[in-house]
């Protein structure tokens, strides 16, 4: 079999990925679109390593290792993404815009200065859940 | 074109044709289920590439695991199940900038195919079953890899209680008053 079948599958995918995490705004379609890209290495790997036969299987293993690494990574992004959705009720990650500059008009201000009124009892719900 | 190349062509494009609706669906349930089919085509793919230890592994973890643990996700943070209406700038599943990401995704694939054309036109990948059972690959990962083994599993251990840690409520940090 040519390589290049393997090798521009992975490619189409990767870029799949790309557009994927870029153009999604719910998180949980980016962790998706991450895992698609995860994919499309694996792929790689494989095909790299039947080209190569390498001797220490070293594509397969390494194959093995990400998939493992990806369960771990999804794992823990799903934890943060409900850990968001459960402090800031959504999300849609371009509007967790806390940490970024502060470049609003004034009527974007206002609704912000809602925003972060609004976000007080949250904040005193988590506060005081502990016993 | 022999028939490996044919079955490949066509488990690949199932698996970009699949991944492409996992990117573009508006119904969130049925992105989690065409990566479904995306990962069932990869791992038709490992088969044809002779790594049938890796195929299963892609069942077992993709197929099985993730997508089960990503509609969790989508269940848990009630997302909205059915069909969005296309919604300018407040949709909430397409971010304004799918044109420019269209480009980057373009872009990305045109380097990609093109470094790979050039670099690869002329290899082929001699099929011979074998190197890709649990056999060859569990006495290598025990004799050659069992460092990164072992340092994966503690990676495992950490993201375990990383997860546990970020997911419950009543442990967290301290308030002032040294309260927990």
């Amino acid at each position: 079999m040519h390589a290049l079948y393997p090798l521009v599958v992975s490619a189409l995918l990767f870029s799949v990925g790309v557009y994927g995490v870029l153009a999604r705004r719910n998180a949980i379609l980016m962790l998706m679109s991450v895992e698609l890209m995860l994919n499309a290495v694996n792929l790689n790997l494989v095909a790299f390593d039947a080209l190569w036969r390498d001797r220490l299987h070293g594509g397969q293993l390494l194959t093995l290792f990400t998939i493992v690494i990806a369960a771990a990574e999804v794992g823990l992004g799903l934890a943060i993404v409900l850990l968001v959705f459960r402090n800031r009720k959504t999300v849609e990650v371009d509007r967790l815009t806390e940490l970024g500059e502060a470049r609003r008009d004034p009527a974007e201000a206002r609704r912000g200065a809602d925003a972060e009124t609004s976000a007080e009892p949250v904040a005193a719900a988590r506060e005081g859940d502990g016993p | 074109m022999t028939a490996q190349e044919v079955v490949f062509t066509l488990l690949g494009a199932v698996a970009v044709g699949s991944a492409i609706l996992v990117v573009t669906t508006r119904q969130l349930v049925h992105a989690a289920l065409w990566l479904v089919v995306s990962f069932g085509a990869l791992a038709g793919a490992y088969l044809l590439l002779t790594a049938e230890f890796v195929a299963w592994v892609q069942v077992l973890i993709y197929v099985g695991a993730v997508v089960v643990l990503l509609l969790f996700g989508i269940m848990l943070t009630r997302a909205p199940i059915g069909r969005m209406p296309r919604g300018g700038p407040d949709d909430p599943l397409d971010s304004g900038n799918r044109w420019a990401a269209l480009a980057v995704a373009l872009a990305t694939a045109g380097v990609l195919i093109t470094t790979l054309v050039h670099g690869f036109s002329d290899a082929v990948i001699d099929l011979k079953a074998e190197g890709g059972g649990a056999e060859p690959l569990g006495a290598s990962l025990f004799r050659t890899w069992v460092l990164p083994f072992e340092v994966l599993s503690v990676l495992l251990l950490a993201a375990l209680i990383g997860a546990i840690v970020l997911s419950r409520t009543d442990i967290g940090p301290r308030d002032r008053e040294g309260r927990r």
